[in-house]
């Protein structure tokens, strides 16, 4: 059996952390670059200009892009043939949290308790899914999901008879409501079908896929992508809110099996910020 | 081309605002007080208590802003808006004592865009997640009050050329809700 010690996850969750707030993706800055052809609102592709210079900013100067740098949101996924050793994988992933956090001078936004709401100073704890895959792999994925766009996220136990319409009705008017709030241009990561947890936590995977853009390889759910796609950018919201074609750069579905008189629909909306990485260990 | 772009000065008067159109590009130089949820929630107790803000409050713009922490001899690190809306149920009270502008990204409620009316104040509109660049053009930071909030602390910042978008007018009109429609396919 593959052993992996769980100090290797600290690195490489203080590494991302670092990495994925200092510098946005060379992918995105050209999807941006792309998105600026598109615009035609003189204020939306003055807006798109400023969010490719303020990447340059970033790099040059090693700050954050943005002053919020997010919940940290980790993915594992662990072969079901690896032995984790050296400690608790949970704790691991947040000890990697608080390094990458106070080391790379990132913003601390989490408070321990959502009633009292006192900040912990770590940004820690981490949003932390597990997943058991088939092998030996140990895959850890890393997002710094800002709170402007994740409030803006939306769920709705639809009806099966609401079919497409509903679901692009729903986006619609999620995107329209969310307007400049959500930092747009947006990447939207839908998630559909299965129960209400596991539609929310399909949207927030789809917001991991890479590239940016790519279909999903089933071809209906490819369909429906850009069929959603099409539906947000004629809203008219635009860079920042303030009017525009670009309103979102990609949409990502998820699709799960699902229980006959349910559908499940889950929106989570990501920023032009849009932060995660992934490693293989 | 580029949006009419004009400089601005804090405190502001009464006769700046006039001038101040939607969607017009303003380059602001001065002051600004930097305050968002756990900010709000203690100024307007102070408000409410009958005492004043820690700081002038006449012609005063305040920047919703949590700013990370700065590198070594820089006043600040990344330091772009936080969403505005989340701020509008203190705005009223907040406005009533002299403040003539906020700063910070998206769309407002109604009752947000009352309180610029009744209050004479406009909102102003800086680019969500240009942090990096915005933090170019503050050139001093000190912690006035409640330093125990951290990023959410009472700064005074300091500021030149900040580029901002007016987004609400005295004369009501609302960039987001008319920008929007002025774009959409039907
Ligand atoms: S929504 Fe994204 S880009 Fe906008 S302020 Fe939040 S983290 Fe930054």
């Amino acid at each position: 059996m593959r052993e992996v010690n769980v100090q290797d996850i600290t690195d490489a969750v203080r590494e991302m952390a670092i990495d994925v707030n200092l510098h946005l993706s060379e992918g995105l800055v050209d999807d941006l670059a792309k998105a600026l052809e598109r615009e035609e609102s003189p204020l939306g592709r003055e807006i798109i200009e400023r969010i490719i210079d303020n990447a340059r900013a970033a790099r040059d100067k090693q700050l954050p892009a943005c002053q919020d740098t997010g919940t940290a949101v980790v993915m594992a996924e662990i072969g079901q043939d690896v032995h984790l050793v050296g400690g608790d994988l949970t704790e691991a992933i947040n000890e990697g949290v608080e390094r990458g956090y106070k080391e790379g001078r990132l913003r601390m936004s989490i408070v321990g308790d959502p009633i009292r709401r006192v900040n912990t100073n770590t940004n820690a704890p981490a949003v932390v899914h597990t997943f058991i895959v088939p092998g030996e792999g140990v895959k850890i994925s890393f997002m710094a999901k800002g709170s402007g766009c994740e409030n803006m996220s939306r769920l709705k136990m639809l009806n099966p008879a609401d079919g497409e319409e509903g679901i692009l009705r729903f986006i619609e008017e999620a995107v329209i409501e969310a307007d400049g709030r959500a930092c747009p241009p947006m990447t939207l990561g839908v998630g559909l079908g299965g129960d209400l947890e596991q539609a929310a936590l399909l949207a927030k995977r789809a917001l991991f896929r890479a590239p940016l853009g790519a279909p999903n390889p089933a071809g209906h759910v490819a369909d429906l992508e850009r069929k959603i796609l099409a539906r947000v950018n004629a809203t008219g919201v635009g860079p920042m809110g303030m009017g525009g074609r670009v309103t979102a750069l990609a949409v990502h579905v998820e699709v799960a099996p699902v229980h006959i008189s349910s559908l499940p629909l889950a929106l989570n909306v990501d920023c032009h910020a849009h932060r995660h990485r992934s490693v293989e260990l | 081309m580029t949006p009419r772009t004009t400089k601005l000065t804090t405190p502001l008067k009464e006769s700046d605002l006039k001038t101040l159109h939607t969607g017009d590009m303003i380059l602001l130089s001065g002051e600004v007080y930097t305050a968002r949820d756990a900010g709000h929630e203690r100024m307007v107790r102070l408000i409410h208590e009958g005492r004043k803000p820690p700081f002038d409050p006449k012609g005063a713009v305040i920047y919703y802003v949590g700013p990370t922490p700065p590198h070594p001899g820089m006043p600040v690190g990344s330091c772009g808006p936080t969403t505005s809306s989340r701020m509008d149920a203190y705005l009223d009270v907040v406005l009533s004592t002299g403040i003539k502008a906020t700063v910070g990204k998206g769309c407002r409620s109604p009752e947000a865009y009352d309180a610029m009316r009744k209050h004479g104040a406009v909102y102003l509109a800086a680019i969500g997640g240009a942090g990096a660049l915005l933090s170019g053009h503050v050139t001093g930071a000190e912690v006035v009050a409640w330093e125990d909030l951290g990023t959410e602390a009472l700064r005074r910042l300091t500021i030149k050329d900040f580029p901002v978008i007016v987004a609400y007018d005295l004369a009501g009109n609302d960039i987001f809700g008319e920008g929007r429609r002025k774009w959409a396919r039907r």
